[in-house]
């Protein structure tokens, strides 16, 4: 990954009749990155990546590739591939007749495009499969011809619609690996879509949490997962105790009307505040030891770990732990310092989406 | 996290796909195509086999080939051409006609599908017959068309009773029958097929001709068969638009019927059948189980 | 822009052409002269003529009896045919199919010949009965392709939870299974009632000299001059089968409204 940017989106609105799917969007994308867009259905992420594809036009606002303004430019004339939701493979055409699409388009000779084909199977572990009909393969199959067909064009960017989206689990999971390691062959740029939050800590250099059409939060996975800039990014990522709280002063917190020691510091004074704190930071001890006292009301196996509700000073607390606490027994609730995060209450509707400088 | 890949991959696969096809779970219902079956039997199977035994027998039920050798006959002869003819151009020109429709149709994201489909069947529930005869009105002589062409001092058109006036009424009676096929076709293309090409570099007319036009082709190859079928066996049209000195295949059954040689119509009509089965086996090979091309 | 307009054109240009014999029917079943080629001023007066005739209210009586009939039970066999069709394994289930598609492919003309020529040797008398029989025919076909593709969406786990809570097959069927595929049912009705309606060619070989339907009798009648009083009549089945459509549009436009805000 480079600092060059390669793809820079400024100002990009899009709406459909009332209904506003991007507002005045900006963000780039560097060179080499692996970028994912994240957010639940309707955020605008599939949007942005279509008007990145050309198969939209934004109603307001540029798309730049690498300095020239690319908004107007119809598809096929991109430098860009792009991987489909549901792998839009043609039907009438073989796996081999798929991959050389877009080569036989460009005029490529006949040796140069059966070496292509010969290589993209090659990398996408499907070798011999030139003459098979795509409805003959499985869904991960096809997937892999996807983005076999896309990769032969070399673009210097790859865009990829919730590629993994149909596939089950234990192949999503293997496909994410077979990404990451294609990502590194052929050190191009990826432009990921999902909803899938999991995927999106997993494979990405960078993250970006959409949300109602707005950018909520830009960062890489350990930016996101630890600092959640807001309630909607901290809720989404992951599971989360999100208390409304007062800032007491710096390093100070009152949750729930007892303080806790925090690091964060700015905040002002007796100022309400959103406290976010993963169940996996809370320690339960005894009783007499922690911060606050509370009674457990539920617990789950859950294999690596125990889920455990907490009934604490009128909040259910959510607690991963290792050690088990039985129901109705009495805990005490202690956290470190650095694992509460503190967010600026959103004061209307409005701020909720941060737009965020760039 | 990993617990959750755990019991997702141990959900059991549903038992449907074992059968293939949706048994709906009724263990045993093959008793109800009974009354089906039988009746095809009866009425489909049995009548086709009663034409065939008319059609090679003579009337003192003797085997003969001189009812098929018929269509020899230089007046059949020349009707069967004609039909073939007549039916060809009323193909070819619905095919022009209903390809470009369906596109529009497809792209301009009207309403509803069953709205479309409704504005292109409405017209048949007027009586086909009557609304060939409306044709009369405005191609004769005094008719509509040369009413206004008069009114500018333009030449007259006379193409009433001409085979340009049957090809007219094949192409208005079967236009819906080509427009429905490659419509339901062209609307079940996922826009990101289209876009997929696009994306790899193709232009709109490299996108229409690689992969647009191949993917319809079963509805084309249903239109097709659709028109060219009736259009071929009619006697209606002919009849009403041809006047009586045009004559085509299907006028020489009727008539041979009409006068009681059954067993001169049934040769012929198994001449007919010959080019309809030809055009059955090739729908057949692009549209299996008829999914592609059903206009309904 | 040029482009969008050049399109709208187009397809006006088919709509007009697909509708212009109908408003050429429509205007005749007004015109007082009863000369087709000739414009004679405005009257009502064959609407009035209509109920008064008894051939054509025969006529239409047998054509509306016929359809109904062979619809209702075309649907019948076809429903029933289609759920076994649909369960049957690969191989009888395209025989069928193939069964299926040839009264829908074949010319009308020689299955029209066909049955015609069975109701003789049978030394059956061509009426209406023979007419009823052929229409039911033509019929199914339209019914099963209707309702199967109802039934490939169906879950196929509906039934066996239907049976499963103590219904037995028959409740369960028209209880889970037939609300499901209703739909399906009704749009093959009507194709089978549209197509009886329709229909000349097949009753023409098949109706015998004692009966006729609308277009048997339009069809005599094409050389001597068509009754102004079919135009009118045919010029209400076409505004009553538009109202119909319209508020049947109307209806599902209604229900689907609220789906489509959310």
């Amino acid at each position: 990954m480079t600092d060059n940017k390669l793809i820079n989106l400024v100002n990009i609105s899009k709406s459909y009749g009332d209904n506003i799917v991007l507002d005045e969007l900006n963000l780039y994308i560097r060179e080499n990155e692996f970028l994912t867009l994240l957010g639940p259905s309707g955020c605008g992420k599939t949007t942005t990546l279509r008007i990145i594809g050309g198969f939209e036009n934004p109603d307001q606002g540029q798309v730049i590739f690498e300095g020239k303004d690319i908004t107007r430019t119809a598809p096929n004339e991109r430098q860009l591939n792009t991987v489909f939701q549901k792998y839009a493979l043609f039907n009438h055409l073989t796996i081999a007749e798929n991959i050389a699409f877009g080569l036989k388009i460009k005029k490529k000779s006949k040796a140069y495009i059966d070496d292509k084909i010969k290589y993209a199977l090659k990398l996408v572990n499907l070798d011999g499969f030139e003459n098979r009909m795509p409805n003959s393969l499985s869904g991960g199959q096809q997937q892999r011809i996807a983005i076999a067909r896309a990769i032969v064009n070399e673009p210097k960017v790859l865009l990829l619609d919730e590629p993994l989206g149909a596939l089950d689990l234990k192949l999503r999971q293997d496909m994410q690996y077979e990404l990451i390691r294609l990502k590194n062959e052929l050190g191009i740029t990826f432009i990921y879509v999902t909803h899938d939050q999991e995927e999106a800590l997993t494979m990405s250099d960078t993250i970006v949490v959409m949300n109602q059409g707005y950018i909520q939060q830009i960062g890489t996975p350990e930016d996101i997962y630890n600092e959640p800039q807001n309630a909607f990014v901290a809720d989404f990522i992951g599971e989360s105790n999100i208390i409304p709280s007062i800032m007491i002063e710096d390093k100070l917190v009152n949750i729930l009307g007892t303080n806790f020691a925090c690091v964060d510091t700015g905040f002002g004074r007796n100022k309400p505040v959103d406290v976010v704190i993963r169940p996996e930071d809370i320690d339960l001890v005894k009783p007499e030891e922690g911060t606050i006292k509370g009674v457990v009301t539920s617990l789950l196996f859950k294999g690596v770990h125990y889920e455990m509700e907490v009934h604490a000073h009128g909040h259910d607390w959510l607690v991963h732990s290792t050690d088990l606490s039985p129901v109705g027994s009495e805990v005490g609730i202690s956290v470190d310092p650095y694992d509460i995060q503190i967010m600026n209450k959103p004061e209307s509707e409005d701020e909720e989406a941060v737009e965020l400088e760039i | 996290m990993k617990i959750r890949n755990v019991l997702n991959t141990i959900t059991p696969k549903t038992p449907s796909q074992k059968n293939g096809a949706g048994s709906l779970g009724i263990r045993n219902t093959k008793w109800l195509s009974f009354p089906y079956i039988l009746w095809m039997v009866g009425f489909i199977i049995i009548p086709l086999i009663v034409i065939l035994y008319y059609g090679l027998t003579t009337n003192d039920k003797l085997l003969t080939l001189d009812n098929i050798k018929s269509i020899l006959d230089p007046i059949n002869l020349r009707s069967l051409r004609l039909a073939l003819e007549l039916s060809f151009v009323s193909t070819v020109i619905c095919l022009l006609l209903a390809y470009p429709l369906a596109m529009i149709l497809n792209k301009s994201k009207m309403k509803s599908n069953s709205f479309i489909v409704m504005i292109i069947i409405l017209p048949m529930w007027m009586n086909f017959l009557l609304r060939t005869i409306a044709w009369q009105n405005i191609l004769e002589r005094t008719g509509i068309i040369n009413t206004v062409l008069k009114f500018f001092n333009l030449p007259m058109l006379n193409i009433i009773n001409t085979p340009s006036a049957i090809i007219l009424g094949m192409v208005y009676n079967f236009l819906p029958f080509m427009v429905l096929p490659i419509y339901n076709v062209l609307i079940k293309i996922d826009k990101d097929i289209i876009n997929a090409a696009r994306d790899l570099g193709a232009n709109s007319i490299q996108t229409f001709l690689k992969i647009i036009l191949p993917l319809s082709l079963p509805g084309v190859i249903s239109g097709i068969t659709m028109v060219f079928v009736p259009s071929l066996t009619t006697f209606v049209i002919s009849n009403i638009l041809g006047g009586s000195k045009i004559v085509l295949i299907g006028n020489v059954i009727e008539q041979q019927f009409r006068i009681g040689n059954w067993h001169a119509g049934s040769g012929l009509s198994l001449v007919l059948m010959i080019f309809i089965l030809i055009s059955m086996a090739i729908l057949s090979k692009y549209d299996k189980e008829g999914e592609g091309g059903s206009i309904w | 822009m040029v482009k969008k307009f050049i399109e709208r054109f187009y397809v006006g240009l088919i709509l007009f052409f697909l509708y212009a014999p109908i408003i050429i029917l429509i205007i005749l079943s007004f015109n007082s002269s009863k000369s087709r080629s000739k414009w004679g001023g405005f009257t009502l007066h064959w609407y009035k003529e209509l109920f008064k005739n008894q051939s054509i209210m025969n006529a239409l009586y047998t054509t509306l009896i016929i359809a109904f009939l062979s619809a209702l039970i075309a649907t019948i066999i076809g429903t029933a045919a289609a759920i076994a069709i649909n369960s049957m394994k690969k191989t009888p289930r395209t025989i069928m199919i193939a069964i299926t598609n040839i009264p829908m492919l074949n010319a009308d003309i020689v299955t029209g010949i066909s049955l015609m020529l069975l109701f003789v040797a049978m030394r059956y008398t061509l009426g209406f009965t023979s007419v009823l029989i052929s229409h039911i025919t033509f019929n199914i076909p339209y019914v099963i392709l209707s309702v199967m593709p109802k039934l490939k969406q169906l879950n196929p786990h509906t039934f066996e939870a239907a049976l499963d809570l103590g219904a037995s097959p028959v409740y369960a069927f028209f209880k889970v299974i037939l609300p499901d595929i209703f739909p399906g049912v009704l749009t093959g009705f009507f194709l089978a009632f549209t197509m009886s309606l329709d229909d000349f060619v097949i009753t023409h070989f098949t109706k015998g000299p004692e009966i006729n339907t609308l277009s048997t009798k339009i069809y005599t009648e094409v050389r001597k001059g068509i009754k102004p009083e079919i135009y009118a009549l045919s010029t209400l089945m076409f505004i009553a089968v538009l109202l119909l459509l319209v508020l049947i549009n109307r209806r599902n436009a209604d229900k689907r409204e609220p789906i489509k805000k959310v």
